[in-house]
């Protein structure tokens, strides 16, 4: 995963609350291969009517380009799908502003590099009325937690271990191998206290002893 | 120091250690894998990194698994193989289609003894807080977290706030978990728990059976909360005691000792504290499009011209989504099918709570019940329950998730309504343009006596010999 600090883009509005990862991405979708794109799916029973012929009207499809999405409370609230997030990011969203997000939604975004930006209600809804007259360009700069809207300008807020792993970049498997030793002594420790840890019927796997991290 | 809650006690004996900037780095106890994990499993194979704890780790077949014969496509028979050469790719335990212990994940993690309190248990689904009830410290988590916790057996985590939600007083007959969860969350919002762990305290809490704190510590994550617990007492131990994974002989004595020192102390202190009474709440519904749209089955849909601003205009969506005119009766609105079944409400508690209402009497709508688990449909069979269902004219079929996130090919039409015992009422959650209403497994049976939205005490009392 590649970090970034600033983005530049066209924003859209999502005027939504509650907008849950099933309506993000339907799970009759779920079973396609990473691979093949998840851009398709974004929204897309809201996009698409029940022949499957785009709404042209739907913000999605009326500005295929966008790459900023804002929303209302609770955006990716629900299943802890990651797909929902590979459907924006495959779309070509690279933040979403909205007052609040589900919990595992933006744990799962900061994963993806996609930046779940916080906003106050009001600052939300200005900005929703704003773009209901149509797209804008727009400025997140993540250094500085701050959002250019055309003329409005506006902070967000964002936990600082997301941030730095968003500007950086990080994988978590790559810092996680650096605690290797510590992961194993506490492993030992653990097991000896509980010794129900590690499930009677895998008898074979106490007496293994390998090192939890391998690699 | 502090007095210390049941959440700092889980935490500290898990934290590896603590980065600066307050992240810790936690032990997984058990990881339970299913057919959506591919994604993870895939991320490992791009890497080349190995399962670091193949014999903590469980996978099981349920968001695919077909409920009648074979899988509906050949797409869902292949999710359902790729399972299956994952997990024997790196060893794991799977309990598949043909296991007599598969089930939904958050069914069998419990009744196979796997979940036991004071453990720290992942599972990459939302609902893993259901694992909470025992006293665990359990949460969903997402592919990326999958992934690492295949390759580390660890989660990177921050401690979230402490959240109480304690309920006094008794359950009235006919109201469960089901409707004490919707309770809350109707009250507190689909997101007010954001952020928090929940622990569920009180005696309307303590005179729940384990099936009851499952369903809700279950839903903790339709109020926004990613855990869900309940200290773990006398009833804890005696559903965990014999199950197959659980510790035996001189480690099951040790193992009740140090889970009796699990509980929060007297005088420990949360950041928010809430408190219901139990006596209070009737059997719930929902109306709208997300279970913070809860009311007691007794109250009317509600009219958005009385509501201001962005609720108003959710309200109208909702309605309008859901195909109902504000200001009538709840229990007019007419369903056309019924399902029981989900980790939310397909224990066998539920079944039989079900049963209860439905004994014979007949329903006057379709409807499929699927047992959380084949070890409960066994035992519903064993207890006659499976002939209930047939005989009410409702299809008794096989354990997965079926319906409640409409993966296997089980789904709802568009358009059409159905009284549902799951856990998530979205838009296209059941299928596209299904309307669902969520309640309980009794209230569901209610339904479908009478072919709409129906309290179900009115047929209880009917129940009542004169
Ligand atoms: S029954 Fe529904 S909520 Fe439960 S694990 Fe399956 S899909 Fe998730």
């Amino acid at each position: 995963m590649r970090g970034w600090r600033r983005h530049s883009g066209v924003a859209i509005a999502l005027d939504r609350e509650n907008v849950d990862t099933d309506q993000l991405i339907p799970a009759r979708f779920m079973s396609t291969p990473r691979a093949e794109g998840y851009g398709n799916f974004l929204l897309y029973d809201s996009r698409n009517d029940a022949y499957g012929q785009p709404v042209s009207d739907f913000p999605l499809n009326a500005v295929p380009n966008a790459s900023v999405l804002i929303s209302r409370r609770n955006f990716g609230s629900g299943s802890s799908r990651e797909a929902a997030v590979y459907a924006l990011v495959d779309f070509g969203i690279r933040v979403v502003i909205a007052p609040s997000f589900g919990d595992i939604f933006a744990s799962n975004a900061v994963n993806n590099g996609l930046l779940p930006a916080r906003v106050s209600s009001a600052d939300a809804d200005a900005a929703i009325r704003k773009l209901q007259k149509g797209p804008l360009d727009t400025t997140v700069d993540l250094l500085d937690r701050h959002i250019r809207l055309g003329k409005m300008a506006f902070d967000f807020t964002i936990d600082d271990v997301w941030q730095q792993k968003l500007i950086n970049g990080w994988d978590d498997i790559d810092l996680t191998q650096n605690h290797k030793q510590a992961i194993a002594a506490f492993r030992a420790q653990h097991v000896q206290r509980m010794p129900w840890a590690i499930p009677v019927q895998q008898t074979n796997f106490r007496s293994a002893g390998r090192d939890t991290v391998s690699q | 120091m502090s007095a210390r809650r049941l959440l700092d006690k889980l935490w500290e004996s898990h934290e590896i250690l603590r980065r600066e900037d307050g992240t810790s780095l936690l032990w997984v106890d058990r990881h339970l894998v299913h057919e959506g994990s591919h994604h993870a499993f895939a991320k490992i194979a791009e890497r080349g990194v190995p399962v670091a704890e193949p014999g903590l780790t469980f996978g099981v077949a349920d968001h695919y698994a077909p409920t009648r014969g074979k899988p509906a496509t050949d797409a869902i028979a292949r999710m359902i193989a790729t399972l299956a050469s994952n997990t024997d790719t790196h060893g794991i335990t799977c309990f598949g289609l043909d296991d007599p212990r598969q089930g939904i994940v958050h069914v069998i993690g419990p009744e196979q003894g796997l979940t036991l309190p004071g453990l720290l248990i992942n599972c990459g689904d939302s609902h893993t807080s259901t694992h909470g009830a025992f006293g665990a410290l359990a949460f969903g988590i997402g592919a990326t977290e999958v992934a690492h916790v295949l390759a580390t057996q660890t989660v990177w985590q921050k401690k979230p706030k402490a959240m109480r939600i304690d309920v006094t007083g008794r359950l009235g007959p006919g109201v469960g978990a089901k409707d004490l969860a919707l309770a809350w969350i109707a009250k507190l919002g689909a997101d007010g728990a954001r952020g928090h762990a929940i622990e569920y305290t009180g005696p309307a809490v303590r005179s729940l059976s384990m099936e009851g704190r499952m369903t809700l510590c279950n839903l903790s994550i339709e109020g926004g909360a990613r855990f869900g617990m309940i200290a773990p007492d006398q009833v804890t131990f005696d559903y965990v005691k014999g199950r197959p994974f659980a510790p035996s002989g001189v480690d099951w004595e040790r193992a009740v000792e140090l889970w009796s020192e699990l509980p929060s102390e007297a005088d420990a202190i949360y950041d928010v504290s809430v408190s219901l009474d139990a006596s209070e709440i009737a059997p719930i519904v929902t109306w709208g499009t997300t279970p913070e749209d809860a009311l007691p089955v007794t109250a009317t849909i509600p009219d958005p011209a009385r509501m201001s601003g962005t609720a108003a205009e959710r309200a109208r969506n909702a309605l309008e989504y859901m195909g109902l005119t504000p200001g009538r009766a709840l229990k007019q609105i007419a369903v056309d099918q019924v399902f029981i079944g989900s980790c939310t409400n397909a224990r066998i508690e539920d079944l039989r709570a079900a049963a209860a209402v439905l004994a014979g009497r007949r329903a006057k709508v379709p409807g499929i019940v699927s047992p959380g688990s084949q070890q409960v449909k066994a035992q519903a069979e064993a207890e006659g329950l499976d002939r209930i269902f047939i005989d009410a004219g409702l299809d008794w079929v096989g354990s997965g998730c079926s319906m409640c996130v409409a993966m296997n090919g089980d789904h709802v039409e568009p358009g059409k309504r159905c009284a549902s015992t799951t856990n998530r009422n979205f838009r296209g959650r059941q299928g596209r343009g299904a309307r669902t209403h969520l309640m309980s497994p009794a209230m569901v049976a209610a339904a479908a006596v009478t072919g709409h939205l129906t309290d179900v005490r009115e047929l209880l009392r009917e129940r009542v010999p004169a």
